[in-house]
C-alpha cells in the first residue's frame, strides 16, 4: 500500500511533502513531489487532501490484495468527494458531507 | 553540522494529540514561551493523521467518571492506576465539548445532545481532528512550532531535566534547547515486532508506524520509572487493511464467527484481549480464519460503513470496492496484530503521578507514553496534556532553567557526526529493524507463536537484541532523515529491551490475548496483583514490584 504521483499533473508546491507523517516525499530535481520511501507509507491520506491538483493517488499492495485499483480525493466546498478507480476504467464515487458525522 | 541553541520556559516532544493540547492549555493559561518540537508537521503527525470516527472515552449520560476507571480496571485485569484513570475521566466531556465549540463535528440528537455509541463512546466525523488541535496551538503567539525537527534525546543531570537536543531532518542542524519543563509525548511505539505484512505493505499497521518509542527510550536511559510493559496491545483488525473492527462490531452488531459460520466470542469473553485471545484460539484450533458476521446488513448500513472508513481508513473502503465484496455480501475475516507498546491503550509508560510527572524533575508525560491509565484514546490524551500544562505551569514557578553543560551538547553532537562521517557499513537501519523484528516475533511472543513466549525463548531474544545495539554503532547515515532512521532503530532496541525484562519478571499469564507465557500459563492473583515497574540503572534494567492498592 502507497501513493502515486503524478508529476505530469503536479506543480511541485511541496504541500504533500510538508503534510506526510512519516517525512516520505521528496521534491526532485525537477521541482516535481516524489515518494521517496513508498514501502513505509502508512495510507492515512493526508497527502491525497493536500494536493491542491489531485495529483496523488493511492493504492494497496498486492501483498494486502490490491487488485489495480486507485483511490483519490477531490474537495468542493464541504464535500469530500472519494473516487475509486477500477483497473477497467469504471469509477465509483462517495461523497462524504464532512459537516456531518458518522452514523457509526 | 551547525548548531542552534534555543531557550525556553516549556519545551513539548511530540506535537500529537497530547502534545498540542498541552500547548493549548499552557497558552492559554500563561505568556510562558512554549515550543514544540515536532519530528514530521502537526498538522497530519501522530495517531490521528487519517481520522477517527468515534470518540472512545467519554461519559455517557447517567454514567460517572467512576464508572470509566471500574470499566478500564476490569479491562486491564486488575492492572491500572484509578487515581490516574478518575483524574483522566473527570475531564473527558469537557475536553469534548472544547473540540465541539472549536468545530469537531459530534452526531447530536433532535435536543442537541451527543448520540451515544454503547456506554462510553459518542460518533464525530473526525477526519480532520488533526489540524483542527494543530490550528488551535498555532493560533497563540506564545506557541512556537519547530517542524521536521527529530528530538534524540534529554538531558538530565542529578535527576533534573535541563532540556533536549534534536536534529532538523532537512539541513541537519543541531539543536539545544533548554527548558525549565518538559513534556514527553510522542506516542507509544509500533515497529518492535515484526508486523502482519512484512513485505511491501509493512507499514500498513494498526498503529501509527512513525511512533518508535523515542519516549520510552529517552527515559529508560536516564533511570526513569516505566510501568507494565509487559502488557502488550494486539489489536483486532480487518484483514490485511489493519482496518478497525469496532466499527463494524459496534455499528452494525456484527458477531465474531469462525469458518464453521459459529458464534465463538462469547465463548471466550468480550475484554479487547479475550476478543483476540478468542480468534487465536478459534485458528489454532483449526477452526480459522474467523470472520466479522456483516452479511446480510442493509444496503443503507453498507453505505454508511463504506463512508466510516474513508473517515478513518480510507483502505478498507477500497478493497470493499475494488474488490467487489461488499460487507453486506461477503463477511469481513479478522486477525490479530503484531503486538505494540502503546500507553493509551494498555498501561505500559512512564511511572507518573496524579500531575503527570515522572521520577525525573521537571518532565513530564501525556498521552500514549504515560503509563497506568489504559483506554484513554483521544480524550484521554487530550485530558492528560491538559492535566500535564497546568502542573507544569505551577512547576515553572519555583523552577528556572539548570542550562545544558557544553561537554553534553558536545557529546551529543559528536555522536550524530559520527553516524555522518561518510564511511561505510555493511548494515542499514532497515536491515537491523528487520532483524529485531524477527528476534521478537520469534522469541518475545509475536504472532509466530501466537504471542507466547518462555523463559528460555526471552533469554535468546535477550542476547540478540543486546547484539543487534551493538551493531547499530556500525551504522551509517547519508543525509539527516537517514540518521533519524538509525536513532529511532536505537530506540526500538532500548524498548524491546525492556519489553522482555518485563515478560519475564511477570511470572503469570494475566492478559491471556496479548501474551502467553508457557512457563507459567495461569493467572496468579496472589503474587502478580501487582504493578511490574523498571529502572536502568548501571546497564541493568531493575525490576520494581508496586502494589495496585498504593498506586
Amino acid at each position: 500500500m502507497s501513493i502515486e504521483i503524478n508529476s505530469q499533473k503536479c506543480v511541485g508546491c511541496g504541500k504533500c511533502r510538508d503534510v506526510c507523517p512519516g517525512t516520505l516525499i521528496a521534491l526532485g530535481r525537477d521541482g516535481k513531489a516524489f515518494i521517496r520511501y513508498p514501502r513505509d507509507c502508512w495510507g492515512c491520506t493526508s497527502c491525497l487532501k493536500e494536493c491542491p491538483v489531485y495529483a496523488i493517488s493511492f493504492f494497496l499492495g498486492a501483498d494486502i490484495g490490491g487488485m489495480g485499483g486507485r483511490l483519490h480525493t477531490e474537495k468542493e466546498g464541504d464535500i469530500l468527494k472519494w473516487m475509486i478507480e477500477r483497473p477497467d476504467g469504471s469509477v465509483t464515487v462517495t461523497e462524504v458531507d464532512t459537516r456531518e458525522s458518522n452514523k457509526y | 553540522m551547525k548548531s542552534e541553541r534555543i531557550k525556553t520556559d516549556i519545551l513539548i516532544i511530540g506535537g500529537g494529540t497530547a502534545g498540542c493540547y498541552t500547548a493549548v492549555t499552557a497558552a492559554e493559561n500563561s505568556d510562558k514561551q512554549i515550543l514544540i518540537c515536532e519530528k514530521a508537521h502537526i498538522k497530519r503527525s501522530g495517531c490521528l493523521a487519517a481520522g477517527v470516527n468515534a470518540l472512545n472515552a467519554y461519559i455517557t449520560e447517567g454514567r460517572t467518571p467512576q464508572d470509566y476507571v471500574d470499566y478500564c480496571v476490569k479491562d486491564a485485569h486488575g492492572i491500572a492506576r484509578e487515581d490516574l484513570l478518575l483524574t483522566m475521566s473527570q475531564r473527558l466531556n469537557a475536553v469534548t465539548e472544547r473540540l465541539d465549540r472549536e468545530g469537531l463535528v459530534i452526531l447530536k440528537d433532535e435536543q442537541g445532545k451527543y448520540v451515544a455509541r454503547g456506554n462510553r463512546n459518542i460518533k464525530i466525523n473526525g477526519e480532520n481532528i488533526k489540524p483542527l488541535l494543530a490550528g488551535m496551538a498555532q493560533r497563540h503567539p506564545n506557541v512556537r512550532v519547530l517542524n521536521r525537527v527529530n528530538i534524540t534525546d534529554i538531558d538530565v543531570t542529578g535527576n533534573r531535566i535541563n532540556g533536549a537536543f534534536g536534529i532538523g531532518i532537512d539541513d541537519g542542524t543541531f539543536y539545544i534547547i533548554e527548558a525549565s519543563a518538559v513534556l514527553i509525548a510522542t506516542g507509544g511505539a509500533a515497529g518492535l515486532y515484526k508486523p502482519n505484512n512484512p513485505g511491501f505493505s509493512r507499514h500498513k499497521m494498526w498503529y501509527c508506524p512513525f511512533n518508535t518509542g523515542a519516549g520510552y527510550a529517552m527515559g529508560i536511559r536516564h533511570g526513569a520509572e516505566m510501568t507494565t510493559f509487559e502488557m502488550r496491545f494486539i489489536a483486532l483488525r480487518c484483514k490485511d487493511t489493519i482496518a478497525p473492527t469496532g466499527t463494524l462490531a459496534q455499528g452494525v452488531g456484527a458477531k465474531q464467527i469462525n469458518a464453521l459460520g459459529e458464534v465463538y466470542e462469547h465463548k471466550y469473553g468480550l475484554t479487547t484481549s479475550e476478543r483476540v485471545y478468542g480468534t487465536t484460539a478459534e485458528n489454532s484450533a483449526g477452526r480459522g480464519p474467523c470472520f466479522l458476521r456483516t452479511e446480510g446488513i442493509s444496503e443503507q448500513q453498507e453505505q454508511s460503513l463504506l463512508k466510516a472508513y474513508l473517515n478513518m481508513a480510507p483502505s478498507q473502503t477500497l478493497k470493499w470496492l475494488e474488490s467487489g465484496e461488499l460487507p453486506g455480501k461477503s463477511n469481513v475475516e479478522i486477525e490479530g496484530t503484531e503486538p505494540y507498546i502503546v500507553g493509551g491503550h494498555t498501561a505500559s509508560g512512564f511511572w507518573v503521578d496524579t500531575d503527570r510527572a515522572t521520577t525525573i524533575q521537571g518532565l513530564y508525560a501525556a498521552g500514549d507514553v504515560a503509563g497506568g491509565a489504559p483506554q484513554k484514546y483521544v480524550t484521554g490524551a487530550l485530558a492528560e496534556g491538559e492535566i500535564a500544562a497546568q502542573a507544569m505551569l505551577r512547576y515553572l514557578d519555583g523552577n528556572k532553567p539548570a542550562g545544558i553543560s557544553e561537554e553534553s551538547a558536545v557529546r551529543h553532537l559528536s555522536e550524530a557526526e559520527r553516524f555522518l562521517d561518510g564511511s561505510d557499513s555493511p548494515y542499514s537501519a532497515e536491515q537491523l529493524e528487520e532483524a529485531m523484528q524477527t528476534v521478537m516475533d520469534s522469541y518475545a511472543g509475536g504472532i509466530k507463536t501466537n504471542y507466547r513466549f518462555s523463559e528460555k525463548s526471552l533469554g535468546i531474544a535477550e542476547k540478540r537484541i543486546i547484539q543487534l545495539e551493538g551493531l547499530s554503532d556500525s551504522l551509517r547515515a547519508k543525509d539527516p532523515q537517514e540518521l533519524m532512521y538509525i536513532y529511532e532503530l536505537r530506540e526500538r532496541l532500548t524498548v524491546c529491551k525492556t519489553v522482555i525484562a518485563h515478560l519475564r519478571a511477570r511470572k503469570e499469564t494475566r492478559w491471556a490475548g496479548f501474551a502467553g507465557n508457557t512457563d507459567h500459563p495461569e493467572r496468579d492473583d496472589e503474587h502478580w496483583n501487582v504493578f511490574v515497574n523498571s529502572r536502568f540503572e548501571n546497564g541493568r534494567t531493575e525490576i520494581i514490584l508496586r502494589s495496585v492498592s498504593k498506586g
